[in-house]
């Protein structure tokens, strides 16, 4: 089965209208992009509580994860947590992207739709303390098991 | 290794108790390559959970990537998998070139593809000896490294460095490759069939290598993808994915060559998959000297380079698999966040679920099949 952008754009048209204000002032929510240009063909911006329909909606079509990261936009005040979705079969890339206030960076966890996203989210909670709701053991992962600083926050001071 | 005893409960219908206990594998062993501990609740010689506990040597690279200009960065990738660091810089330029709109001359592109493929034979041999030191026969390493020497004596000629080259630049290379290089590319070339036969009749069918791997830490396609396992370990698992050609970069589709698949799902098929994979790459390296064309290697890169603001992916198929490389720009000379996609990363993760029930010694040969490059994982 190799999905197409037209199957993705009208999957995840569902999740859309349901944006929060907390998204970002983004061109347009769901867009095709030129894969040369920026290396990925399809971007998704959702709402922080949609990453699991998401995620399950590209589980359906047969992507596989590839990682989970944040970014932190200090002058906004806000957490963007990007996930990467590659498919086996097809050049295919998605790029599935939200955010969350910076001083309660929360959403739920998309490790049982796919287990790979345990480590990554892990990871993720090290580097920038965004909480996954609902992850099985969220203890630090490459930091030493007692940190209590995130250092990809753009206010860490070490 | 220091095992801990847990109290014994009582097994189910009245069976004599089970009792676990918890074998500490790691971090620092002879035996081992690298810093990985794997903490095992073992029932016996049976493995009831293994849990990698990994980041001994974290160096928070993405962090680095933060504080230093776009090319200043650029060293530090050579230093994530030292055993693919080519690779790696590809990646990193690649995505750089990506976001700035930089055109990289032919022959740049030619040399990459060439200086890859001699990296990723390079980084099989060492994967070839460490699984079977691994595995208890000490020899195979020996040759291996005599035959990858040649390699980084190649590389050496023409970077300097013998592991973690720096040889790439956004835009071209640091310099054009010289003849001696390109006679001594050939020459490995007509070098290593023999010894490639040489490693078939030693140890590929060896009966004692293939009773410790056939059958033996078994992996499903389904379980890669859920955990974006990529690499030899999704291709022994009967999937053809190579980043190479599902999602082509650089002069790669210029070129025939063929991806090595085994669908057996087991150690075996991955320790096929590596071995087929270096003769493939010897081809690609055959093809690319035969066409390389002449003209610079350096194309045109504005002196202070600042990205459109964007963030910019660049995926390419490392010796472990897929290796990915998302920036974020804010248009400063500055990168905004630098995020590595690992794939030994991803390969380990499914470690935990892929091991259950399997002997102890099974799931240590299983490991060395999985290809792990600590620095890697850990970053």
């Amino acid at each position: 089965m190799k999905p197409t952008i037209e199957q993705l754009s009208a999957a995840f048209s569902d999740l859309v209208g349901t944006r929060t204000d907390t998204a970002p002032a983004a061109p347009a929510p769901v867009q095709a992009v030129d894969h040369k240009r920026k290396g990925y063909d399809f971007d998704a911006t959702v709402a922080s509580p949609q990453v699991v329909p998401a995620a399950e909606i590209l589980d359906r079509l047969g992507f596989a994860l590839d990682a989970v990261t944040g970014v932190d936009w200090i002058a906004r005040q806000e957490m963007e947590i990007v996930y990467d979705f590659f498919h086996p079969e097809t050049s295919l890339r998605v790029v599935v992207r939200t955010r969350v206030p910076r001083d309660n960076p929360e959403l739920p966890t998309i490790s049982s739709v796919f287990p790979g996203a345990n480590w990554h989210e892990r990871e993720t909670h090290d580097f920038f303390g965004i909480r996954f709701l609902g992850h099985p053991n969220l203890a630090p992962l490459l930091l030493p098991e007692d940190a209590d600083f995130h250092p990809l926050r753009k206010d860490y001071q070490p | 290794m220091i095992a801990q005893k847990e109290a014994p409960s009582a097994g189910p219908s009245g069976e004599a108790p089970q009792e676990t206990f918890v074998l500490n594998l790691g971090p620092q062993h002879p035996a081992g390559h690298g810093v990985l501990r794997v903490l095992m609740t073992m029932d016996g010689e049976w493995i009831t959970k293994a849990e990698p506990v990994i980041g001994y040597i974290h160096r928070m690279h993405e962090k680095m990537g933060e504080n230093r200009t776009w090319a200043k960065f650029l060293p530090n990738t050579s230093r994530i998998d030292y055993l693919s660091a080519m690779h790696y810089t590809h990646a990193f330029v690649g995505a750089v070139e990506r976001g700035a709109g930089i055109e990289v001359p032919p022959r740049a592109e030619y040399v990459r593809v060439i200086t890859s493929e001699l990296n990723r034979i390079a980084s099989h041999m060492v994967w070839w000896g460490a699984l079977l030191s691994d595995l208890g026969g000490l020899t195979p390493f020996l040759y291996a490294f005599d035959d990858r020497e040649l390699i980084l004596d190649l590389f050496e000629g023409i970077c300097g460095a013998r592991l973690t080259y720096c040889y790439y630049r956004f835009g071209g290379l640091c310099n054009d490759v010289d003849d001696d290089f390109l006679r001594g590319a050939r020459a490995f070339l007509k070098h290593m069939p023999p010894r490639l036969k040489l490693y078939r009749d030693l140890v590929t069918n060896n009966i004692i290598l293939r009773k410790r791997l056939t059958g033996i830490g078994l992996i499903s396609a389904e379980m890669c993808r859920k955990y974006g396992a990529t690499g030899p370990v999704i291709r022994g698992s009967g999937v053809p994915y190579d980043v190479r050609k599902v999602e082509p970069y650089s002069v790669y589709p210029k070129f025939d060559f063929k991806i090595p698949v085994y669908p057996e799902c087991d150690s075996m098929a991955r320790y096929l998959v590596h071995m087929d994979e270096m003769e493939q790459s010897l081809r690609i390296i055959e093809q690319a000297l035969d066409q390389i064309p002449a003209g610079p290697v350096m194309g045109k890169v504005p002196r202070v380079l600042r990205l459109p603001p964007g963030d910019y992916c660049y995926a390419v198929e490392a010796a472990r698999g897929r290796f990915m490389v998302r920036i974020v720009s804010d248009g400063k000379d500055i990168p905004y966040r630098v995020k590595l996609r690992t794939p030994s990363f991803s390969n380990l993760s499914l470690y935990e679920e892929a091991s259950r029930g399997m002997i102890l010694t099974d799931a240590l040969a299983m490991l060395g099949s999985l290809d792990l490059v600590i620095p890697d994982i850990d970053r």
